[in-house]
């Protein structure tokens, strides 16, 4: 893992003492809040339904038992006792105070974090992949790049002020587990026939009002030189993205406004004035977060059998654990969906559970998914039993990764002021309906996503069944979409019909399951495999007809 | 209705009009530059100027065959959230001009930081700026990331600079 | 129909209503507010102190008020998701 220096340290608190500053000018009548709400964005503060929201940035989703236990004591000491992990690999705590705010982040920064960029028009904080450094198919750990992008988007000058948020998410294999191609800036590391690494840019994805798949403007930048690419990007966005309509102000709307030809046409001219410039960080830099990102000595004694005797224990491995790149180990992923939980949402005491077992099996390392659930990427499988324990002993061992009951679920109308509908009650009570395991089992991977508003927090133009909440005067109504993937194969779902009420969606998804059990052409053929052998029709018709 | 917080990059609220004097802050020795300024299609249709306005959908680009008869650019803010104003600063000093870049208009105090850095040398706040919240933000980062157009030494040019 | 004033703490966040001399974060103690609404917001938000204020639809009676939208009504009780964590004068049930 990545730990500051003495220059990210000073960086942060820095960064810290003028926010505190901002706060306290706020406090005093100062400034005024329209000129106060963009810097608490940018320091991650919203002001939402019951009171300010507060979201953490955890760099490309990684963080180490100490951090994960200063979530917790988060919490506990400054909100009501949980926190809730997001699509964007995040943590947000729903009951903050203002007037707390400044000790609140004099913890944070005592374990190098920070709630910096997680809002705003600037760049976000970067997305990965869960299994980074784990997975027998990556070229190589991206995250050394993904801490290369967030040093070099920390308080950029140029782009605070973007005309709309900009997301960036790195991966390093074929297989796309942080959906890069939604991106605002997608990047895969490759490795050419000459050994060396680089990137294939993805240019212009993206979820909410108008979802659009990335386009690949380069497909190949050596990685030396792929910061100063990326500020290329950047600078195009900010000069001549549009600032008329916020609906339209994304960089996917320029690319599409230009074409991606032209688009990429002005990239280029853009990076050949910047690329003289020594913007790039040296190879000396480079080696040095490289090797902070190590895998750990792993053991290569480690036994690589496991004992599968109980069957609880056999059925929880079966579902969520994966291979590991090591012989001898494994991935876990720890499920935040529990039986009549809330997606995403964890107890300051499972948060210390989790920090406890991370350290105790897991090298003290632990990965936020941008499904809402949290990765033990380096276990032993000699120690995979006795974990398993440990998560079931707080609730954290359900068995249900990537089945219908693992759902993506905004905060919805619930928690966020931009909600037309609430998201959460959707997710229970679908998952309420499958809840016997054999069940779920036999329906196999299926990606349910609701988002409580167009911005689609919640990804559903990505899920397999997409649930959108709208506005029907007054009243929360849910549209039905089929057909979406944030995988290597992305495509976009679409409206299947009608919408419907809160019971009804239920009711549909029910009916939508039903129709596949019965016209699967197999136990292999998931639920999105047929969507699209069959088309909407046949599904169309099974729930309106 | 509903509240777009982080959205509210386009849709903020009016600024105010801009002050017939505003407060300066100038960070130059030379001697400050009191003539009229042009606005950009002024001067490029060829007019006798050393200072022009960019406002912020112009492109600052087409002054770059001219600046070494530029005193004064002036880049202007109507709305401190367009951020186009940034870039246009430091393609200017990219392109080697080093002639006075004037912010000017809504220019807050917690944008000073980054002005600085992207080559603003000079400010015309339409809303007069505590003096001493200036010093505070402008001493603020003992470090910085990214190179930009200040000169700055990003850390990774520290972490590996010879003997460190 | 009555309408209420409510708003957000700026030290805090927490949601307010307007008992007609100062401010409650219980919907029960709100009192319904006349042709004195606009004039109310418009120094509220000259004084900086809460934010987004906002005139809102209820039904109901003094003490027993409702508003007409679901998302007020998760303002005055709590996520419909916690009832463990209501307000106290509005149940979630209610949502």
């Amino acid at each position: 893992m990545y730990r500051y220096d003495q220059y990210d340290q000073a960086i942060v608190d820095a960064r810290v003492a003028e926010f505190k500053d901002q706060v306290a000018r706020r406090l005093r009548g100062e400034i005024t809040e329209d000129q106060f709400k963009p810097l608490r964005l940018m320091n991650g503060l919203y002001l939402q339904l019951h009171a300010y929201m507060l979201r953490v940035a955890i760099p490309y989703g990684t963080l180490s038992g100490t951090q994960m236990r200063m979530l917790a004591h988060i919490a506990r000491k400054y909100d009501r006792d949980y926190g809730h992990f997001t699509t964007r690999q995040n943590i947000q705590y729903n009951w903050i105070k203002l007037e707390q705010f400044a000790d609140l982040l004099d913890d944070l920064s005592k374990v190098e974090m920070h709630a910096f960029q997680t809002s705003g028009n600037c760049i976000r904080n970067i997305s990965s992949d869960q299994f980074a450094g784990a997975a027998a198919d990556e070229v190589a750990d991206p995250r050394p790049y993904a801490e290369l992008l967030r040093q070099w988007s920390t308080l950029h000058p140029e782009f605070s002020f973007l005309p709309r948020k900009f997301k960036i998410a790195v991966i390093a294999s074929d297989t796309d587990r942080a959906a890069i191609q939604l991106h605002d800036i997608g990047l895969q590391l490759r490795r050419n026939d000459a050994g060396e690494l680089g990137f294939r840019v993805y240019v212009g994805g993206g979820m909410g009002r108008t979802p659009v798949i990335g386009s690949v403007v380069r497909d190949w930048i050596p990685v030396g030189q792929f910061l100063s690419y990326s500020e290329a990007i950047l600078r195009v966005y900010n000069r001549h993205g549009r600032r008329d309509n916020i609906y339209k102000a994304r960089i996917k709307i320029l690319v599409n406004e230009l074409g991606v030809e032209e688009f990429t046409a002005q990239v280029e001219a853009e990076w050949a004035e910047l690329a003289p410039l020594g913007l790039d960080a040296p190879q000396a830099e480079y080696d040095r977060i490289i090797a902070q990102f190590a895998p750990p000595a792993f053991d290569l004694a480690a036994p690589d059998t496991l004992d599968l005797s109980d069957p609880d224990f056999a059925v929880w491995v079966k579902q969520n654990v994966h291979a590991h790149k090591a012989p001898g180990y494994a991935i876990a992923t720890i499920s935040l969906k529990p039986k009549r939980g809330i997606p995403g949402d964890a107890s300051s005491a499972q948060m210390d559970a989790v920090a406890d077992l991370a350290e105790k099996y897991a090298h003290d390392e632990i990965r936020v998914t941008h499904s809402q659930n949290l990765v033990l990427a380096h276990v032993k499988k000699a120690d995979l039993y006795a974990l398993w324990q440990g998560l079931d002993a707080v609730g954290l061992a359900t068995p249900n990764l990537d089945l219908v009951s693992d759902i993506i679920a905004c905060p919805g109308m619930d928690y966020c002021t931009l909600a037309n509908a609430r998201s959460i009650p959707i997710a229970q009570k679908i998952a309420a309906k499958f809840e016997d395991l054999e069940t779920q089992r036999d329906i196999g991977e299926l990606k349910i996503k609701v988002s409580g508003c167009i911005n689609g927090c919640g990804h559903h133009h990505a899920g397999h069944i997409g649930i959108l909440g709208v506005d029907k005067k007054g009243e929360e109504a849910y549209q039905l979409l089929l057909g979406g993937s944030g995988a290597e194969d992305t495509t976009l779902a679409k409206i299947l019909g009608p919408g419907f009420d809160e019971d009804g969606i239920v009711v549909a998804v029910e009916k939508l399951i039903g129709f596949y059990r019965g016209a699967r052409s197999g136990p292999q053929e998931r639920f999105l495999d047929t969507y699209r052998r069959l088309g909407p029709a046949p599904f169309k018709e099974a729930v309106y007809g | 209705m509903v509240d777009h917080q982080d959205q509210q990059a386009v849709a903020g609220a009016a600024s105010p009009p801009l002050d017939d004097a505003p407060a300066r802050l100038r960070f130059r020795s030379d001697a400050p530059f009191e003539s009229p300024i042009a606005p950009l299609a002024d001067f490029l249709a060829g007019g006798n100027f050393a200072a022009v306005r960019v406002d912020p959908g112009e492109d600052v680009r087409t002054l770059l065959p001219h600046l070494d008869r530029l005193k004064l650019v002036e880049i202007a803010f109507p709305k401190f959230r367009d951020g186009r104003g940034y870039s246009s600063a430091r393609i200017l000093r990219e392109a080697g001009f080093e002639g006075e870049i004037r912010a000017a208009g809504d220019v807050l105090v917690d944008q000073l930081g980054f002005m600085r850095r992207v080559g603003f040398d000079s400010f015309a706040p339409n809303r007069p700026l505590d003096p001493a919240v200036v010093a505070a933000t402008l001493a603020r980062f003992p470090h910085v990331y990214m190179k930009a157009a200040d000169g700055l030494a990003p850390v990774w040019a520290l972490r590996h600079q010879a003997g460190a | 129909m009555p309408r209420l004033l409510t708003g957000n703490r700026l030290e805090t966040g927490d949601v307010l209503w307007w008992t007609g001399r100062d401010w409650s974060p219980l919907i029960r103690d709100a009192v319904a507010i006349g042709d004195e609404g606009d004039a109310l917001i418009a120094s509220l938000v000259a004084a900086e102190r809460i934010n987004d204020p906002a005139l809102i639809d209820v039904t109901g009676t003094p003490g027993n008020w409702l508003p007409t939208t679901t998302r007020e009504r998760v303002r005055a009780s709590g996520p419909s998701v916690r009832a463990d964590l209501a307000r106290g004068s509005l149940s979630t049930d209610v949502i």
